[in-house]
């Protein structure tokens, strides 16, 4: 049987008196890639939050690796990735491989330097997302799409059983999100890593996921995406909030 | 100037610790500069004023004081300024940069008390104001060394933590990385630091030595590792050329300290703009 990776029960959420989560259920297995889809302010970046442990619920538990997220201390076991624009300042003077090699930071643990060793396990991932030729390279001489490629190295330099995501794509060119989303639906695929994947697109990266979660405050739907696919467009535009028309990939591209 | 070194323990003294401060001023700096908070050197180093001030006047007042080096009391003033710091952006968390002038103005106001309470300025109070190639003495050197083991070590010890956290605070929260505790040390060594450079540079120009050359060193560093390397050469070679000049021309060695970082800055930058319009002019030759 599959290994719960995440498991949310009953939590709610409010910011001052406004309500921005309320009766979420949700469990995250081993191997399955999540899209969490939802209209902006829906609230996923404050669930994202409380499964990362940067937010408390008000209520509820929220169980990691089938420990009380309290409990859980092998934060290397889930790599993260952010919307790029809000976590890295691009004049930083850093190569690509340091950047890479600061994912292993929490595993080498406190007072320990890193070695040659942890430099190759570094260029191993940046193989993994077709990055090793840049890694000379300044973070802040690359595209948006090719440092989200980097922080996926990152992330996968520790060797997670889970990738949770938030808008990776945001400020990246359509061109760029296409091919960034069939890594890691190869990610998936290949090395078994499961991922959560936060966005507002509603067609091309559900195309690419096993399941899908709609939120907007609550979850309006979660299970395998045929189950999605096969709900109608009426229905998302529904708990949406306004009219929705999902493209498909030979449409070209996503909308709202 | 080098028979005077080998005879004066003085300048031994100012050269040794200019040496040290050099090397642990611009090590701590880059971090400083890279997470954007170059005014926390700023406020620190004027709530070491306050500490200073204050011990001036108290050694006016009781007896016991005089026998106390000032220095002790700037470096104790900068580190509880460094907790006060930590706990004010802990209290505005959408507003953590309000902390910085509060605790800014606070060791100008203090400082400010001390010095009307002691009448005026005394030569005491303008040495460590601006620095002073005579005043360090052995127990000053010692400080200085007992700081920079500690600040070394630190960064030795916690490079890696250091440079998650300024490259990526929030990864290096999800991450499990103990932020905190790397946050409140790295605010404790920071006030160290700028105790230790106060004799030499002086408290008002203590936080240029920090980031003037790691501002030069980040226009022509590719890695974090580069401009470790490069912010340091800048950096002692401005206290080596500040202090030979301000020997000769018997002034405050902090000015010319600062002066000198500068002048390397605008040359950094010069040489950086003549290196880039040369690639231009070269590709527009291969296009032709």
């Amino acid at each position: 049987m599959n290994k719960t990776l995440i498991e949310l029960e009953d939590i709610h959420f409010r910011y001052e008196q406004r309500i921005v989560l309320e009766n979420i259920h949700l469990k995250v297995q081993e191997g399955e890639f999540w899209a969490l889809i939802g209209p902006n302010g829906s609230g996923k970046s404050t669930l994202i939050n409380i499964i990362l442990g940067l937010l408390k619920p008000n209520h509820g538990t929220v169980k990691l690796f089938g420990e009380d997220i309290e409990h859980f201390h092998k934060r290397e076991l889930i790599g993260y990735v952010s919307q790029k624009s809000n976590s890295f300042n691009s004049g930083f003077p850093a190569t690509v491989l340091e950047v890479v090699r600061s994912g292993l930071t929490r595993k080498k643990g406190l007072l320990k330097r890193f070695t040659k060793a942890d430099e190759q396990i570094a260029m191993d991932a940046l193989k993994t997302v077709k990055m090793d030729a840049f890694s000379g390279k300044n973070i802040g001489e690359l595209s948006g799409g090719q440092q989200q490629r980097v922080f996926i190295a990152r992330a996968l330099a520790g060797k997670p059983k889970l990738l949770v995501m938030d808008e990776p794509t945001v400020g990246i060119d359509q061109q760029n999100v296409a091919s960034f989303y069939t890594m890691l639906n190869e990610l998936n695929r290949e090395y078994g890593i499961a991922i959560l994947l936060v966005t507002h697109e509603i067609d091309l990266v559900t195309e690419l996921a096993s399941h899908v979660a709609c939120l907007n405050r609550s979850i309006h739907f979660h299970g395998v995406q045929a189950d999605y696919e096969r709900m109608g467009d009426e229905a998302i535009s529904k708990w949406y909030g306004h009219p929705v028309r999902r493209l498909h990939q030979s449409e070209g591209g996503t909308s709202e | 100037m080098i028979s005077a070194l080998l005879s004066y323990e003085f300048l031994q003294n100012a050269f040794l610790a200019g040496i040290i401060i050099g090397l642990i001023a611009p090590l701590l700096g880059l971090f400083i500069v890279v997470r954007r908070l170059a005014l926390i050197a700023d406020a620190l180093s004027h709530v070491a004023l306050a500490g200073i001030a204050g011990s001036l006047y108290l050694s006016q007042q009781v007896l016991l004081f005089s026998a106390l080096n000032p220095v002790y009391f700037g470096i104790g003033a900068a580190v509880g300024g460094s907790l006060l710091i930590e706990k004010l952006r802990s209290v505005y968390k959408h507003y953590e940069e309000l902390a910085i002038p509060v605790i800014l103005s606070g060791g100008i106001g203090l400082g400010a008390i001390f010095i009307s309470l002691s009448q005026g300025f005394s030569a005491d109070l303008i040495g460590y104001l601006f620095g002073s190639v005579s005043a360090v003495s052995r127990q000053d050197l010692l400080v200085v060394v007992v700081i920079a083991i500690i600040v070394t070590l630190f960064i030795y010890l916690f490079y890696k933590e250091l440079f998650v956290l300024s490259f990526d605070a929030e990864y290096s929260k999800v991450s499990g990385v103990n932020s905190r505790f790397i946050q409140l040390s790295f605010m404790v060594v920071t006030a160290l630091v700028i105790g230790a450079s106060m004799r030499i540079v002086g408290i008002l120009l203590v936080s240029s030595l920090m980031t003037v050359p790691v501002a030069a060193a980040m226009q022509i560093a590719k890695s974090f590792k580069q401009a470790m390397i490069y912010s340091v050469v800048l950096g002692e070679l401005a206290v080596i050329i500040g202090l030979v000049s301000a020997f000769y021309l018997d002034i405050a060695p902090g000015g010319t300290i600062v002066m000198t970082s500068i002048f390397l800055l605008l040359i950094v930058i010069g040489w950086k703009k003549i290196r880039g319009e040369k690639k231009v002019l070269l590709k527009k030759g291969e296009a032709a």
